[in-house]
């Protein structure tokens, strides 16, 4: 880059080329009045404010590039007219009652103003006398007209940052204002509740509603999903008040969503549970901590192996979820070790490692960006990771291809696509469809075929029995749509697949995942900036519980347990029961253990596959760590019949849980607000949370709580101070965690595997070789249809699925604002079902499966295949997962197969 | 009910089928909606953002600039005022106060039983008979008074009125 010198009120300063003249003066210290700059948006020109004189000519300073040897004055008097009749036109519109503004010293028209001089006469001269209405439709964001200044900044935030442009310039004239679509109060408008907008608006337009300044911020990690945004959490006493985007975090770079920003309330609720509880005849009643966990050990004491089973929590840290994993196996002795992945992500987890030796994302969030072309399938990143969705439309906006497999026209579809409309559970057919026509069209990379993959004759002959007439016919996607994408996404390269529950939650979830891959694989879209897979993790911190092993198959660090060398390449990596019993210092099970679904179904079986995922359910004890499985776990009933019949629950939650409510002991945790610890985002970066607030009541972090229990029972290995030490622990055994301290995450930004103190991390994986495996294998595939298909009694396909503003069933419930944005449970259906069935929307529905009966509310809507309904996963008053079925998982990854449920509707 | 809405999507989607979708076309085909519906229903502009890949909010930001485009279905009767030079310097300003208040309306509202609308517009090429109106762009009545005015709106229609029109060269209609 160039420097150019220029001459700003006879201060001769020098900066890069590019640079405007106002960007130029502030930063050297010279202010120019601005209202309509943000250094976060592109120059709009907009305000007229930063108006300069450049050798006799008047120009805006913000749209004005540097040039050399520029004389640039900014306070000529014919300048200082112009700046000043545009300074008491926008007063003459301000509502200038400063005091009573929540932007009060914190205001760029003030700073104007205070600039350019406004004496009080001619401030009582200027103020209108009509007062505009305030909307205040939205729980979270106050617009106030009588304070707008038209700057604009809003509308470029919207558009630019967040990528909704839900409000732009509305009239003309005098009239103008900003405006959403139609004028509708915001609430009601396509506005994504981001508050980015508040954020960046100069003055009181935009506020958030209840604002309270916090009396300290603490550096932490957002608790809702999977990306993993740095977040700066306010706190004034006891209590949180704010929270807002960490602008040095390299994911979200200062942006949240509506959760990560406006959600954090649930942390102050009044229904938090403060004292553990000890249900005696039927009801809970408060007791002390020495009491609970003398009777939780005591309890526990008396069931080991097969007869014991644990939960860990995908919302608690890696330190927690390790312990929870070492209790299983060193206290309890059994591999009856679950985890919320397995409903989720197990088949993207066991399904890649034999294919690519790792189910990580392959890429940091923020190469994004860095990616040609999109192919986001089954999944709906501007609701469910809303920051990530935001990357992908940005660089979308900027040239990037899209393509979009989706039953629902989700709200990517805004922008250019391609837009692949399949009947849900077809995944497999479509891409082998998509993988044929790259093979036929000889759009194939060769070169990385025959360098860094195996077995690509026995995917290539499997493919070859497939046809895009089949596809077409299974799908119901026109072929040359299929064409169309198949050719996009070959020639955009480097490309990136994005997936999470469209993809997985299906009895055959393993073989879209492994079909995705193979796309990448084929293609060369592997070991490069922004190529590869990114397969997004719904929980904050579900990554760290497959990482640290809260699953029957591996110990912490994907090291198998015995009995899992189920993959012929993986027998050099065997068992790793020796290094786990030498360092964990007790005789390990060495019989495979149950995941989530058969640990309260025993009838679930595997879909066209069998063996170990067949073992007999004998659990009669349970240790439940943070998971509402009562309503999280397909065909809930079976979860809800076995604890009710179960010997002894002790369930562990911030929250008095449906699945609380069953348990026998009730411990109080804190929640993420009220320890110290470590995440694991959904791109391998391991980062600290912090402790902000001291748990309410006796309330305990779940990491002490283990270490109790297992204490008590009489077992070493749970003597920890914090969770540091903890850390140093899993260092030790996890070759993947190998480098990762507390001090180093202090400093450095680290994604595994980063294997000892010297290891810089890995952005990006599989640069020279693939993880574990060295070379990626193809796998034969064949499209197997779902285990229930819809008929005559029940011909609608319901899907589900998480909207916006809701997590899951408990924590955003507790928030008062996003309940208003998403009070209750619906139903998208489209249009044509709905005319057959004479529905409406907003008419009151009953869904009816195999299995049982909800009520819920219609949406009509014609964003969806007909022939497909929508629900949503969040309202326990209509629990979608009373009709979902576990009969049959995945074989290979032990996943439900949520999103094929066959439903008929009714007017309730 | 549903079948109207469904007859409405399909007049739309052909509507759009004549067009590319280039950012260019947004005018055209807003225009091409008002003409079939006589005002831009939310429903159609959110279809054509849909069509266009263009954000809904940019729609309606592009519509409410120009004063041709309507958000409100029109009554029966149309009443545009003319708030042209010639008809301003004689009285519409008075005429359209009338109106609005016999009708119980403002301008730019429909009645609440959708017979009347009302609407101020630019000059409608009549000026030797300011102050006029045009009701369903076809009849132009001028050289009101506001007695005559609301005569015209509610009472029969009188013939001399009526050959005023046809008196008049071209068809001023057509400039609405």
């Amino acid at each position: 880059m160039h420097k150019v010198n220029l001459v700003i009120d006879n201060v001769a300063i020098t900066v890069q080329e590019g640079t405007t003249v106002l960007q130029a003066a502030l930063q050297n210290n010279i202010y120019i009045p601005h209202l309509c700059h943000h250094p976060d948006l592109k120059p709009a020109g907009i305000c007229r404010l930063c108006i300069v004189d450049v050798g006799g000519q008047m120009l805006v300073s913000c749209s004005t590039a540097v040039v050399e040897g520029m004389m640039v004055k900014t306070g000529t008097p014919a300048v200082e007219k112009v700046r000043r009749l545009a300074v008491e036109l926008l007063i003459a519109e301000h509502d200038a009652a400063c005091l009573t503004c929540g932007k009060n010293f914190n205001c760029k028209l003030q700073e104007v103003s205070r600039f350019v001089g406004i004496d009080r006469e001619r401030l009582m001269e200027l103020q209108a006398a009509e007062r505009k209405p305030v909307d205040n439709s939205h729980p979270f964001i106050t617009r106030d007209y009588n304070k707008c200044v038209l700057c604009g900044i809003c509308v470029r935030t919207c558009a630019e940052i967040q990528g909704a442009s839900a409000i732009d310039f509305a009239l003309r004239g005098y009239a103008t204002k900003i405006s959403t679509f139609g004028d509708n109060p915001l609430r009601e408008s396509a506005c994504e509740s981001c508050g980015e907008c508040v954020e960046r608006c100069p003055v009181g337009a935009l506020l958030p509603v209840g604002f309270e300044q916090p009396a300290r911020e603490v550096e932490t990690v957002c608790p809702f999903c999977g990306t993993g945004c740095g977040l700066l959490l306010g706190a004034r006493g006891d209590k949180l008040v704010s929270a807002r985007g960490n602008p040095g975090h390299t994911t979200n770079k200062g942006r949240l969503c509506v959760k990560g920003r406006f959600g954090w309330s649930f942390v102050n609720s009044p229904e938090r549970l403060k004292t553990p509880l000890i249900k005696k005849e039927g009801v809970f009643v408060e007791a002390s901590w020495d009491e609970a966990i003398e009777l939780v050990s005591a309890k526990l004491s008396q069931y080991r192996e097969e007869e014991a089973g644990v939960f860990a929590s995908a919302k608690t840290t890696n330190e927690e979820i390790y312990l929870a994993s070492k209790f299983a196996r060193v206290v309890l002795g059994t591999n009856n070790i679950a985890n919320v992945a397995h409903l989720c992500h197990a088949n993207t987890v066991r399904g890649l490692l034999p294919v690519t030796g790792s189910a990580g994302m392959t890429v940091p969030a923020w190469q994004i960006r860095e990616a040609a072309c999109f192919f986001v399938a089954g999944c709906n990143p501007t609701e469910a990771h809303p920051v990530i969705g935001m990357e992908i439309r940005k660089a979308v906006r900027e040239g990037a291809k899209l393509i979009v497999a989706n039953p629902k026209e989700i709200s990517l579809c805004r922008l250019p696509h391609i837009r692949l409309p399949l009947r849900p559970g077809t995944d497999v057919a479509l891409i082998l469809g998509m993988a044929r026509v790259i093979l036929d069209e000889g759009l194939l990379d060769e070169k990385f075929i025959a360098e860094r993959t195996v077995n690509f004759a026995a995917f290539k002959e499997s493919l070859e029995m497939f046809s895009l007439d089949e596809a077409e016919a299974v799908t119901g996607v026109a072929r040359d749509l299929i064409r169309e994408a198949a050719r996009v996404y070959a020639a955009g390269k480097p490309a990136l697949i994005f997936w999470s529950m469209g993809i997985t939650q299906h009895s055959h979830g393993h073989n879209n995942v492994w079909a995705l891959a193979h796309l990448a694989m084929m293609t060369g879209n592997y070991g490069k900036p922004g190529a590869g897979v990114a397969p997004l993790r719904g929980h904050n911190n579900v990554q760290g519980a497959t990482d640290m092993g809260a699953t029957p198959a591996w110990y912490p660090g994907y090291q198998l347990c015995p009995g899992y060398e189920l993959y012929p390449r993986f027998n050099k990596f065997s068992s790793s029961r020796e290094k786990f019993e030498k360092a964990w210092g007790y005789k390990l099970p060495d019989t495979p253990g149950l995941s989530t679904v058969k640990q309260f179904n025993a009838k679930a079986k595997g879909w066209g596959g069998t063996g170990m995922w067949d073992l007999p359910q004998k659990i009669k004890a349970w240790y439940i760590i943070g998971a509402d499985l009562v309503h999280g776990v397909a065909e809930s009933e079976h979860v809800r019949r076995s604890l009710e019949q179960a010997e002894f629950v002790v369930v562990q939650d911030i929250f008095l849980t449906d699945t609380a409510r069953l348990a026998d002991v009730v411990l109080p945790a804190a929640s993420f607000a009220e320890k110290d610890g470590t995440f694991t985002s959904t791109d391998r970066r391991v980062q600290r949370i912090r402790k902000v607030l001291e748990p309410p009541g006796s309330a305990k972090a779940d990491w002490w709580i283990t270490c109790e229990i297992a204490r008590r029972m009489g077992y070493s290995g749970f003597d920890f101070q914090n969770p540091g030490q903890i850390m140093d622990e899993i260092a030790s055994l996890v070759p993947l965690y190998g480098g990762i301290s507390y001090a180093r995450l202090e400093e450095e930004e680290l994604r595994w595997p980063c294997y000892d103190e010297n290891h810089p991390g890995t952005p990006v994986l599989h640069v020279d070789k693939f993880l574990r495996v060295e070379k990626a294998e193809f796998w034969p595939l064949a499209y197997i249809p779902s285990p229930e298909l819809p008929d005559e009694d029940f011909p609608l396909i319901m899907t589900t699925g998480r909207t916006l503003p809701h997590f899951h069933y408990n924590i955003t419930r507790k928030v008062e604002g996003l309940s208003n944005l998403c009070p209750e449970d619906f139903v998208e259906i489209n249009e044509r079902d709905a005319a057959a069935l004479d529905i409406r929307s907003g008419d009151k529905i009953r869904v009816i499966s195999r299995r049982s009966s909800v009520v819920s509310k219609a949406k009509v809507s014609n964003g969806i295949l007909p022939g497909v309904v929508f629900k949503t996963i969040h309202f326990t008053e209509s629990p979608t997962n009373m009709l979902t079925s576990a009969e049959y998982i995945d074989p290979v990854g032990t996943t439900p197969n949520t999103k094929v449920c066959p439903v008929r509707i009714e007017k309730a | 009910m549903l079948d109207d809405a469904l007859k409405n999507r399909l007049k739309l989607k052909e509507i759009l089928s004549s067009f590319r979708g280039t950012e260019n076309e947004l005018i055209p085909i807003l225009q091409r909606v008002q003409e079939q519906f006589g005002y831009l229903p939310e429903s159609a502009m959110l279809e054509t953002a849909r069509f266009m890949a263009v954000p809904e909010s940019k729609v309606y930001a592009t519509a409410s600039f120009y004063s041709q485009f309507r958000f409100k279905a029109t009554g029966k009767k149309h009443i545009a005022v003319c708030r042209g030079t010639a008809c301003h310097v004689r009285g519409a300003g008075k005429i359209q106060d009338t109106l609005e208040r016999q009708l119980g309306i403002k301008e730019g509202e429909t009645t609440a039983d959708r017979e009347y609308s009302l609407e101020a517009v630019a000059c409608i090429g009549c000026c030797a008979l300011a102050p006029c109106i045009a009701v369903n762009k076809e009849t132009i009545y001028g050289r009101l008074t506001p007695q005559k005015a609301v005569i015209v709106v509610n009472g029969p229609v009188r013939e001399e009125t009526e050959n005023a029109q046809k008196n008049h060269a071209g068809k001023p209609g057509n400039m609405l």
